[in-house]
């Protein structure tokens, strides 16, 4: 390199005369073109409905917090979101209880039929929810869960729960074994063991399975709005209300649909090293 | 890792599988039960062994909405695996600026995925959107609702930006664990730009690649929500995919019979490409990946 810069030192200044980082150039672009859709709709609901569609403004002139204020003060629109929140939350701790002991046996021990068992859960986080939409109705109907949070939060153990327990089985694989069997020489029970010094290793894992979870829940909206009318209805079909009789109210619309985003813009800088072993079901 | 082989591990693993034999198995039974009956409403049903299966094998419908898929399908990969990989080519290294790029790529993956129908909805709008505005401000006649080519436009570019950064993320995940001495021989070598990235970098990233890959599949084979929420399947049939067809049949017109074979058959596709999927990364997780 210094060889290059010293035998041919014209090029090289002629290269970095326009002082432009191509790598850089990229990145602002891709991210320009992720931004700018979302920068849209954040504008818009700082608008008022009559500039969104009156005039085409870039950035709102007249600045309003109206959409915001009708969305937090109606109980019909926030209870959309204490609704989501309900189901997402009880859909983690059950997906995660029951994922934990089975990730924890199949990073650890051969069983009979655990290889067909292992893909047997992954071909549920590839079942289409539109396949499962009419049964779950049925289903959820006949026993007398529909429209309660939990028929939800069990209809999302579907994916959620494989996806748990894939994640998790990669955090494990990466704990050694010899920690196992020291703690039981130790007088660790099986229980014991695995709450007060397995558990702790992991903690990571445990962090971005729940992550995940709580994103995979959030983010779904066909099942959950097959499965609910009233009482758990989520903020995703909530959304359609702004289509009245007047038209669309975009302003609310547009601050409904920011509204959701918040969540998972302010837990991702904490799990932004995992989030590509998190997609790949715990692969990486 | 060497396992042991235990059979009692069996008590840690059935906690999960009563969860989802509950959530998976009966209502697939209710779908197989569906397949193979005739209604006439008033819950009385009638056998119709393979009848519903045959149907559904001549309609043109089912044909026609897996055309459209899997043009779909392929169209979304062609873009978003070299896109994926030259961003991710693009990254930075290490530090506050990586953390920053890793942030703002993640975000439109945890968005709900019928706002992010809304958000390409308003977008592409030509009233008020930024960019049906700007198209149409430059003469190109852009109408998502009306017009086949700029529907397809429309949910591709919804996709691509919806997903892209995830086939990103899991090939930067692959490059930093290439070891800094393999790119310092290259250097010595002399390698290319081209050769380091076609002799280093893609046999490297091959493993999280084949993820990228198969996950973007599935889920674009099984997409719903947002096209559904930007064209509604319009303008005519021409952007209705295999689960927007699907619960069209199902919830709408309420055609069990039909709607359940087109399931299981559905299922079955997906079934064989997971099986797929699971020798590969199997194999791939033998060789030490």
């Amino acid at each position: 390199m210094t060889d290059a810069t010293v035998s041919s030192p014209a090029p090289t200044r002629a290269r970095s005369f326009p002082k432009v980082n191509s790598r850089a150039v990229v990145m602002a672009i891709y991210l320009i073109f992720l931004l700018l859709p979302i920068y849209w709709l954040v504008n818009m609901s700082l608008k008022t409905n009559n500039e969104i569609l009156g005039s085409f403004t870039l950035w709102p002139r007249d600045l309003t917090f109206a959409n915001y204020v009708t969305i937090l003060t109606d109980p019909a629109w926030y209870m959309g979101y204490v609704n989501t929140l309900i189901y997402v939350v009880m859909n983690t701790v059950i997906s995660l209880s029951v994922a934990l002991p089975a990730a924890y046996a199949f990073s650890r021990y051969h069983f009979m039929g655990d290889k067909h068992l292992f893909f047997w859960l992954l071909t549920n986080r590839m079942a289409p929810p539109a396949v499962f939409a009419l049964p779950f109705f049925q289903l959820y109907s006949s026993v007398g869960l529909f429209d309660t949070h939990i028929a939800v939060a069990l209809a999302h153990c579907l994916f959620n729960v494989p996806l748990a327990v894939w994640i998790l089985e990669g955090f494990m694989r990466g704990v050694p074994k010899e920690i196992d069997e020291t703690a039981y020489i130790d007088g660790y029970s099986f229980g014991g063991f695995f709450v007060k010094i397995f558990m702790p290793l992991i903690s990571s894992g445990i962090g971005v399975a729940a992550f995940f979870c709580f994103m995979f829940s959030w983010v779904e909206l066909l099942l959950s709005r097959t499965l609910t009318t009233v009482n758990a209805k989520p903020i995703a079909a909530t959304m359609t209300r702004t289509v009245g009789a007047a038209g669309v109210d975009w302003g609310v619309l547009a601050a409904a649909g920011v509204l959701t985003i918040v969540p998972g813009a302010l837990v991702i800088y904490f799990v932004r090293n995992y989030i590509a072993k998190g997609f790949a079901l715990g692969r990486v | 890792m060497n396992k042991t082989v235990n059979h009692k591990a069996w008590f840690l693993v059935l906690p999960v599988l009563v969860l989802v034999a509950f959530s998976a198995v009966i209502p697939l039974m209710t779908v197989v039960n569906y397949s193979v009956q005739d209604t006439f409403g008033n819950n009385q049903f009638f056998w119709a062994g393979l009848e519903w299966f045959e149907e559904m094998l001549h309609d043109d419908r089912m044909w026609n909405a897996l055309q459209r898929q899997l043009m779909f399908s392929g169209i979304i990969l062609a873009i978003e695996v070299p896109l994926g990989i030259f961003v991710a080519l693009n990254m930075p290294k290490s530090g506050l600026w990586a953390s920053f790029c890793l942030v703002l790529m993640s975000l439109p993956l945890l968005i709900p995925w019928n706002v992010v129908g809304t958000i390409w909805q308003v977008f592409g709008r030509v009233d008020i959107g930024l960019l049906g505005h700007t198209l149409e401000a430059l003469g190109i006649d852009y109408n998502y609702t009306q017009n086949t080519v700029a529907a397809w436009i429309t949910i591709v570019v919804m996709d691509v930006w919806h997903w892209t950064s995830l086939v990103a993320l899991l090939a930067y995940a692959g490059l930093k664990s290439i070891p800094d001495a393999y790119y310092q021989a290259a250097k010595i070598d002399q390698a290319s730009r081209w050769k380091v990235f076609r002799y280093i970098e893609l046999p490297k990233m091959a493993g999280v690649l084949m993820i990228a890959i198969l996950l973007r599949f599935m889920d674009s084979f099984m997409i719903y929500t947002e096209p559904f929420v930007v064209t509604g399947g319009g303008p005519g049939n021409a952007t209705t995919l295999l689960s927007i067809d699907l619960v069209k049949m199902a919830l709408g017109q309420f055609d069990l019979g039909p709607a359940a074979a087109f399931s299981i058959m559905y299922f079955l596709v997906i079934l064989l490409i997971s099986w797929v999927f699971y020798t590969i990364m199997t194999n791939l997780d033998k060789k030490g990946m």
